[in-house]
């Protein structure tokens, strides 16, 4: 191989990968953020203004003199894009905090059971990612609807004397967010207790530790990183969730992804549609950046 | 033994380090080592780890280029050719089998690449197999392996080639100390059969000593000093030569008048001692070290280092007394197992032969590489 | 192990697994209505044959996610090898912007996927779902192929060169060889991810190409009914196979390789 070959070899691969990311992930939010700047129209594009390619500096100065942050006020006017945010926010850390609660004694039991079940645990754990959520999700409507599986056993029980309102609710909501999210908590949360020394467990017992004090002192700090990483990975497409609101949710359970989806569809208002986009992008990137922030505190105490 | 003939390389210039340094940004791995070994040479760089032996092992399997200097084998420039193309194999201190690939497969690997009719490379393979007796295995895959048996097929692989220089990286590091001690002798042997010359690195000065036709011992990126294992031990260059190969009291004190290749005196706090300065401890007047062996300091009644018994070790074949000076320095000396042992507290004198003590610089070696 | 973490395990595993099962066993329900059994029957696996639009809608999946996740396991291989190496200039930005698109929402990447589109004027169709996929997906697979790299020693890369082998050599005979595992489970996931979504299929999608999440989807929306429980039991089948299979195989290859998987 010679020189120049190699050379390609080293350049051409990572312009290529880098390039496709640029061009379809990269590029897209510069446009989503001019769309969200500009005015919705009734034309193919439906908004304005337009790039006049024939004009060219002038129109680029055109489309600059024409953006504005019109949709953002909207944002902030409207109670209905106030209220989603909320709801989203909401969903996502109440979801989020219900996961830990729900997930980490899972993860716990996972980590504790003999070696040679562990990779059969993980695999029951990780078959429903590969299970497609659209039917993981439909699923619970048959069980939580008015003459669903759970109101016929409550009814059937005599726990109750009519039918629960369930589906359509945010407890629904909340029900179908546990359910489609529990492997991304628990797997992180294993992963992270899996690699616990048990050694140490037995250190804090012997130098003094209960069970209780032992957990709290030695297990819970070091599984830590294992639980931002599940939370992180709950909370961010929690917030930007649609499938779930959508089909367990009511009027009452409007999420930022069913709003930007019926501005978009229903509506279509691309710029409003943008511009939700753009605020979604904002609340996620704050945990994320937090997160990246205490990671880099966290290596530079332990190199 | 008493006294070594100062080493001297047997320079036919088969494989030559001129002045050969390597940098990483601002930290120098290797400062301007030259080296000159000769075909079939079994030679061993020792010294701790991050003193740049390893840096300079890859520098000749070409793994890193060097900054500056040369590196010459049979006459050839190595600079700019690939690993791949230089006729050195190297056995990595991981062993680097592939785990993918048999025992047959790994060992065939190098051929492969070298394009051998296939049946010759079966029959080198089965060859090298033989040679390190590892016939049986030749369908198992490395993970099926012990640690002395993956070392084995490691060493066949890196043979199979017929390098002209064969580099070992720690070669017996991940073998349990029993394990080593046995393959020392079975590397040594094999390097005497086959008369390739061989470089392995080493932390370890014992290992260094068991198979080494030579040495050379770093410190810090320097070559600091070359020679036998014997030259090596009973006349080292510096204070850290002599306390990385074999146990050492160092007495600190004031050179007299002399030079190199003669007894010289040094003015102790236990008074004026006499020692041999083999490479020039320093000019008159200069702090010095005089480096006192165990084995080599014996009780006598006219012995010139009075002092008191503090403990005796019982060792097996000999016996290691602690001697405690008025003037501070604890001396150790070995005495041979079996005769009387003195009670700790008894008074005793020991002495030595000026010429079975050096004389070391105080300080570490300046520059350069006393050969 | 303690009876409470037992607990909890068996709890765990009936809530992920209870309401597959129950879809699964009501797909085989004679009865039309969805809660209530009226005996064993396969009618609504001979419905969905029927169904002309369902069919098509498949063939539309298939082809897409053979298509993205091919194209996904070149680029995110790609891009695996360029972040594991030692020196990579703007590494922070372009690690960023490989990992940002598997946590970024679906409806965002969505949006921004199809303004594109539009702005440069491509009709939407096969080939715009292919391209968003891809773009999605070729995440996932250099996580996978990166964490299979960088578990590689060097060693090996260096004892192959040592023997004699050119660059490309210790590419195809080492470097190949022990990531293909990787490889192929990157692009499972990157098959799978495709074929399951909704979201983004729905926003970059034109006539004429309809996925089968938003075919289902569309029915899904107007209630619960024997012939979805149908499909989504081959899906879940057909899923169960394929991970089941990666994962002798994974085992298979990992012990041989001498690795865990």
């Amino acid at each position: 191989m010679t020189a120049l070959a190699e050379r390609l070899r080293q350049v051409a691969g990572p312009v290529l990968a880098f390039g496709w990311l640029a061009a379809f992930f990269g590029l897209p939010f510069a446009i989503v953020l001019k769309i969200s700047l500009s005015d919705p129209a009734t034309a193919l594009p439906p908004y304005t203004p337009v790039l006049d390619w024939e004009a060219g500096i002038a129109g680029w100065a055109n489309l600059l003199a024409a953006l504005d942050f019109e949709n953002y006020r909207t944002l902030v006017r409207d109670p209905l894009y106030l209220d989603a945010a909320l709801t989203s926010l909401a969903v996502a850390a109440g979801g989020t905090a219900l996961l830990a609660v729900i997930g980490y004694p899972i993860a716990y039991a996972m980590a504790r059971a003999a070696r040679r079940w562990q990779p059969l645990l993980v695999a029951l754990m990780v078959v429903p990612f590969w299970t497609s959520f659209l039917i993981r999700v439909y699923a619970w409507i048959a069980i939580l609807k008015g003459d669903g599986f759970l109101n016929r056993a409550l009814l059937a029980l005599g726990l109750i004397d009519q039918p629960l309102a369930i589906l359509n609710s945010p407890a629904a909501v909340m029900v179908g967010v546990v359910y489609a999210y529990l492997p991304f908590m628990v797997l992180p949360l294993y992963a992270a207790l899996e690699r616990l020394d048990r050694g140490l467990i037995e250190a804090a017992r012997d130098l003094g530790a209960s069970r209780l004090g032992a957990f709290l002192s030695i297990t819970l700090p070091l599984s830590l990183p294992g639980l931002v990483a599940g939370a992180l990975l709950c909370f961010i497409p929690i917030v930007g969730e649609f499938i779930i609101p959508d089909l367990l949710g009511g009027a009452d359970t409007l999420m930022l992804g069913r709003v930007l989806w019926s501005e978009f569809f229903s509506n279509r208002d691309w710029p409003l549609a943008s511009a939700v986009a753009m605020a979604m992008l904002l609340l996620v990137a704050l945990p994320v950046v937090l997160f990246r922030e205490a990671e880099a505190r966290r290596l530079e105490r332990e190199p | 033994m008493t006294t070594a003939s100062p080493a001297s390389p047997p320079a036919t210039g088969h494989l030559r380090f001129e002045r050969v340094a390597k940098r990483f940004g601002a930290v120098t791995a290797v400062a301007e080592v030259s080296l000159d070994l000769a075909a079939g040479e079994f030679f061993c760089l020792l010294g701790p780890s991050g003193c740049g032996k390893s840096t300079l092992l890859r520098m000749l399997a070409g793994f890193e280029e060097p900054s500056a200097g040369r590196i010459l084998l049979d006459g050839q420039d190595l600079a700019g050719t690939p690993p791949h193309r230089r006729p050195v194999n190297m056995m990595f201190q991981s062993y680097a089998l592939f785990p993918h690939m048999s025992v047959a497969g790994n060992v065939a690997y190098g051929l492969r690449q070298a394009g051998m009719p296939a049946a010759e490379r079966d029959a080198r393979v089965a060859e090298m197999l033989r040679l390190v007796r590892m016939e049986e295995y030749a369908g198992r895959r490395p993970d099926r392996l012990s640690g002395g048996q993956r070392q084995r097929v490691a060493l066949a692989r890196a043979l199979a080639r017929r390098p002209r220089v064969l580099l070992l990286d720690e070669p017996l590091g991940a073998l349990d100390r029993s394990l080593r001690e046995a393959t020392q002798g079975e590397l040594r042997a094999l390097q005497r059969r086959l008369g390739t010359t061989f470089v392995v690195v080493t932390h370890d000065p014992a290992e260094a000593m068991t198979l080494a036709d030579r040495i050379g011992v770093m410190e810090g990126g320097r070559l600091v000093q070359v020679g036998r294992a014997d030259a090596l031990y009973e006349r080292p260059a510096s204070r850290f030569v002599a306390g990385l190969l074999g146990d050492a009291t160092l007495i600190p004190g004031t050179l007299g008048a002399g030079g190199a290749g003669e007894r010289r005196a040094l003015d102790t706090a236990l008074g004026r001692l006499e020692g041999f300065d083999a490479h020039g401890a320093g000019p008159e007047g200069a702090p010095g070290l005089l480096v006192l062996r165990p084995e080599r300091l014996a009780p006598r009644p006219d012995g010139e280092l009075p002092g008191t018994v503090l403990d005796a070790t019982y060792l097996g074949d000999r016996v290691m007394l602690r001697v405690a000076t008025a003037a501070g320095p604890v001396l150790r000396a070995a005495v041979p197992a079996g005769g009387a042992v003195p009670e700790p507290g008894a008074a005793l004198r020991l002495g030595y032969a000026p010429e079975a003590a050096a004389l070391v610089p105080e300080g570490p070696v300046s520059a350069g590489a006393p050969a | 192990m303690h009876p409470l973490a037992r607990i909890a395990l068996a709890l765990g595993l009936a809530f992920l697994y209870g309401p597959i099962l129950l879809l699964v066993v009501y797909s085989f329900n004679e009865s039309r209505l969805v809660t209530v059994w009226g005996g064993f029957s396969t009618r609504w696996y001979a419905a969905l044959l029927a169904d002309s639009a369902l069919v098509a809608a498949t063939t539309v999946t298939l082809k897409v996610a053979l298509a993205s996740a091919s194209l996904a396991t070149v680029l995110g291989t790609l891009a695996a090898f360029a972040l594991d190496r030692r020196r990579l200039p703007g590494r922070p930005l372009l690690s960023g912007l490989v990992y940002a698109p598997m946590v970024m929402p679906e409806v965002i990447t969505g949006l921004s996927l199809l303004l594109l589109f539009v702005g440069l004027g491509i009709d939407r169709g096969l080939v715009t779902i292919v391209i968003a996929h891809a773009t999605f997906t070729l995440s996932f697979v250099a996580v996978v192929v990166q964490a299979r790299l960088r578990s590689i020693d060097r060693s090996l890369l260096e004892a192959a060169a040592d023997l004699g082998a050119p660059p490309e050599q210790v590419f195809f005979t080492v470097t190949l060889p022990l990531i293909a595992p990787a490889v192929i489970a990157g692009f499972l996931l990157a098959f799978t991810l495709s074929m399951d979504d909704l979201v983004i299929a729905s926003f970059v999608s034109g006539p004429g190409a309809t996925t089968l999440p938003m075919r289902l989807y569309s029915q899904v929306r107007l209630g619960v009914t024997p012939e979805i429980n149908a499909i989504s039991t081959l899906l879940i089948a057909a899923v169960s196979l394929g991970v089941l299979a990666a994962s002798l195989i994974a085992a298979r290859r990992g012990r041989a390789a001498g690795v865990p998987v």
